[in-house]
């Protein structure tokens, strides 16, 4: 079963290096970049939400930490590399210790919901405060409400003149997204990934088998946390500015609806669900007769009372033939029933 | 093929006495489950705990398992003491654990479910072989890619009782195994069951005397959260006492 | 003397508005389980529907202490019967849902209203105490809480009403054994709740320049006060709106109103930590 899985990978692969071709053709690098970007950050909570069955209302912050670790080492460094690591180390050594602090002490659910909103709001406050002269790293002042410009975009490794923006900041971006999509899957076959499916399914089982569930789930936890933290420097060498608006509530609800809309469970089905309603705003920006706000939450109304699964597992159980390998007993969002919150 | 002792990590049991309880007391709120209980379990030993409901044999098993915490007293394995332990620490001493419900993981297949077990302490090849030896042990060959979820009652129950010999265990503790099975199934039970001893010492918590009588074990009758008395088949059915707290009540 | 007088005012009153804003939703999940995120959206409303009839020359008491609730309850009423009642029993789901309606409502209110900052004036006037300038208003905030707390004290423990309320929130099915469909009691408490958010919004809106993002300020603080709280509607909400006041306002007196925010942010994740499942949970199980 894991090597069939390995293989619609593959496909999926080849799928994405066509669109990767094809899709300047209809749209502007600048747009397009942005949309990869997105894509990336949903793959993230696609991983630890579908996948490790943890609810993350915050997955903004770590996107959010990622991009001003980057800014900020940036400003201080100069060359892109080191930065780069950064921005993925800082957010995923975050995550590790916020999801120890949650998972060690048990809780679930709506807990982690909260907490991660609230951890969220945290950010976001204090971002915002940080306009004074007295907030300053190194030479990178953090700039409050106005965010952060003028620090060194991606360049090549080791050569800090050569940027690489517009077409081949694109084309860096999905090749990363597919990278990572890859490791991810790889992941995923690995016992490490099986066992955190098991966890998702059954936690008080895996631990009676005796694995350690609530370490395994931090680092689950935290590998998503990292690679929302490298979506995060790319958005900030994108940008060139970085700003608080990154750790607000609104980006982790539009990280939710992607990843609700495209379904839970898959890892293709988040992605194209950034994809697509990324440009959905997009276009939505081009017109002031409709509020996009006002759309975004309506299709995610629809989608939970409709489409629940999403729409790609849907998709694919419509098309007979792979609603064998997708079961939608394995797509859940948290705990069902008429389950007391403190239960 | 054997189950049982060999490869576990925590390695066969050195001692005589496998499990011992002093003085185990588990108290909610008001009411005391658990009463001040002190158990012995022997080498290769096959026990049954019995007793009317809320006799306090579940939580007594729930507080050797490590999902609860005694309230006061010790829990020795092996000589070492796991009071208060996680369920995954006891787990990996070499305890196989199976509870009440069956607990599976339902999104899974019958062989993921096994596998994973089986391959906590062994490489992945050697998970493979286990995995396929304790699937064929048990007839779960024909399920062996459905989803667990989708099985019957029984059929998830013999799942879990796959993926709790799949770890090898030297020391197995069920609750209620053959709850909810038909009569063909339970009869595979107790093969299994035996074929498990022959290795491992067993804690059984069980209702059904008909299924005690047919493993033929030891057994410890709980009452008011204490024991009774312990002895044979024969000699609990035998006993006055036994009969009025428990069978008699039973009809 | 005055700065310890002022001190506790503020207290208080920082302790009256988390209940206020908060009792709404705690209804809603002490009955149903549900956690309803657009709360903070119906009070956008309710300040909406407060500043909207007291430019239509309403009265403003009137407008905020019936106009607000009532539209902002029925509001509730057509969005329970078009989405929650769907989706009872999955409490993942239902916050994933009533998420998208404070977006859908907020972008509503961006088209309807624009994105520009209205208001109506503080209708009771401040005074000094000594060398500080005190909000009169604040007094009245802090009487409509603990009227609220009374009133739902009293329904919840007086009356037949209450019987059937605290039924509910034992068990669904205690509900229909008394002899009412659960359906119709979820739907009355989405009203009762939706009224409740209503009538927060309508009686801070003075206070505030209203735009329609003005509901996001509060969810959070609502949310973690009933989470916080645990089960018990009175009591949790009481406890753990006294906690985060006191934490809050000791913050802001001693560093500015941002930390006080965090502290209170913060404070709400070591609770949560500690005492997962509320604080009623832990010290007044079963209480109202």
């Amino acid at each position: 079963m894991e090597s069939t899985k390995l293989r619609d990978a593959a496909w999926v692969v080849l799928a994405g290096i066509v669109l990767m071709f094809v899709a300047p053709l209809v749209l502007n690098y600048y747009t397009l970049t942005l949309l990869v970007i997105y894509g990336l950050l949903a793959l993230s909570l696609g991983l630890i939400w579908g996948f490790g069955g943890i609810l993350c209302f915050g997955q903004a912050v770590f996107y959010g930490l990622g991009a001003y670790a980057y800014a900020v080492s940036a400003a201080n460094i100069g060359e892109s590399t080191m930065p780069m690591l950064i921005a993925i180390a800082v957010p995923f050594v975050f995550a590790f210790l916020l999801g120890a602090m949650m998972f060690y002490g048990r809780l679930t659910d709506v807990y982690l919901g909260v907490i991660t909103l609230v951890v969220t709001l945290i950010f976001f406050r204090f971002m915002n405060t940080t306009a004074g002269p007295e907030y300053q790293i190194g030479t990178a002042r953090l700039g409050g409400y106005n965010g952060m410009p003028g620090y060194q975009t991606l360049n090549v490794p080791g050569d800090p003149s050569a940027y690489i923006y517009d077409s081949s900041l694109y084309y860096v971006c999905f090749v990363i997204l597919l990278v990572v999509y890859v490791l991810v899957r790889l992941l995923l076959a690995s016992p490490f990934g099986r066992i955190a499916v098991a966890i998702r399914e059954n936690e008080s089982r895996v631990e009676l088998m005796g694995y350690d569930a609530r370490f395994r789930k931090s680092v689950l936890f935290a590998i998503g946390g990292g690679i929302a933290g490298l979506a995060g420097a790319l958005y900030a060498s994108w940008a060139e500015i970085v700003t608080p608006g990154l750790f607000s509530l609104g980006q982790s609800a539009e990280i939710i609806i992607w990843c609700i809309v495209g379904g839970l469970g898959t890892l293709v089905g988040p992605v194209l669900g950034a994809a697509a309603l990324g440009y959905l705003k997009f276009a939505l920006g081009q017109q002031t007769a409709v509020d996009n706000v006002l759309i975004m939450g309506l299709i995610l109304v629809v989608v939970v009372l409709v489409l629940p699964r999403g729409v790609v597992p849907s998709l694919m159980s419509a098309f007979g033939s792979s609603s064998r390998r997708n079961r939608p007993n394995a797509v859940r969002r948290g705990r069902r029933g008429r389950g007391r919150a403190d239960g | 093929m054997r189950f049982g002792a060999g490869g576990g990590a925590g390695g066969a049991p050195m001692a005589d006495v496998v499990l011992e309880t002093r003085g185990l007391t588990m108290r909610f709120g008001g009411v005391t489950a658990v009463d001040n209980v002190s158990f012995k379990l022997r080498r290769n030993e096959l026990r049954c705990l019995i007793g009317p409901n809320g006799a306090g044999k579940t939580t007594f098993f729930r507080c050797l398992t490590g999902i609860l915490k005694p309230t006061s007293g010790e829990v020795f394995i092996d000589d070492v003491e796991t009071t208060g332990w996680d369920p995954q620490f006891v787990a990996r001493l070499g305890i196989g654990i199976k509870t009440q419900v069956p607990s599976v993981m339902d999104g899974l297949s019958v062989r993921e479910n096994i596998w994973l077990s089986a391959y906590r302490q062994a490489g992945t090849k050697e998970a493979d072989r286990t995995t396929a030896d304790v699937i064929e042990r048990l007839g779960l060959g024909d399920i062996a890619r459905a989803t667990v979820g989708r099985l019957a009652h029984g059929e998830r129950q013999r799942v879990e009782l796959g993926i709790v010999i799949a770890a090898r265990p030297w020391l197995v503790l069920l609750d209620e195994p053959a709850a909810g099975m038909t009569g063909e199934e339970v009869e595979r039970m107790v093969a299994i069951i035996h074929e498990i001893n022959r290795d491992a010492a067993l804690i059984i918590v069980e209702h059904d005397m008909q299924f005690i009588r047919s493993i033929a074990a030891q057994i410890t009758v709980f009452s008011q959260g204490a024991i009774l008395m312990e002895g044979t088949v024969d000699a609990v059915m035998s006993d006055a006492r036994v009969r009025d707290v428990y069978l008699g009540k039973r009809g | 003397m005055d700065l310890a007088a002022v001190f506790i005012l503020e207290i208080l009153y920082s302790i009256a508005v988390l209940v206020l804003i908060s009792a709404g939703l705690a209804v809603v999940f002490g009955m149903m389980r549900v956690i309803n995120l657009a709360h903070g959206e119906f009070m956008m409303m309710g300040g909406y529907a407060t500043i909207v009839a007291v430019q239509a020359g309403v009265n403003v008491y009137i407008a905020m202490l019936i106009v607000a609730p009532l539209v902002v309850g029925i509001i509730g009423l057509i969005v329970e019967r078009l989405v929650i009642r769907f989706l009872y029993g999955r409490l993942v789901d239902t916050m994933l849902a009533t998420w998208g309606l404070s977006l859908a409502f907020t972008g509503a209110a961006v088209m309807i209203f624009g994105n520009t900052t209205t208001g109506v004036s503080t209708p009771i006037a401040g005074f000094t105490l000594g060398a500080y300038q005190i909000n009169g208003y604040n007094f009245f905030i802090i009487i409509v809480s603990i009227l609220l707390l009374v009133a739902a004290y009293a329904i919840l423990r007086g009356t037949r009403l209450g019987l059937v309320a605290r039924g509910t929130m034992q068990s669904a099915d205690m509900a229909a054994a008394l002899g009412y469909s659960p359906d119709r009691v979820y739907m009355s408490t989405f009203f009762v709740g939706s009224a409740l958010a209503g009538l927060a919004g309508g009686v801070l809106a003075p206070l505030v320049g209203l735009v329609p993002t003005w509901g996001s300020a509060y969810i959070a603080k609502a949310f973690i006060t009933v989470i916080s709280g645990g089960a018990s509607i009175v009591l949790g909400l009481l406890s753990s709106a006294t906690v985060f006041g006191l934490v809050s306002q000791t913050f802001t007196f001693l560093s500015g109103p941002v930390i006080g925010e965090v502290a209170l942010l913060v404070a709400a994740i070591i609770l949560l930590r500690l005492l997962p499942q509320g604080i009623t949970g832990r010290f007044f199980k079963g209480r109202l």
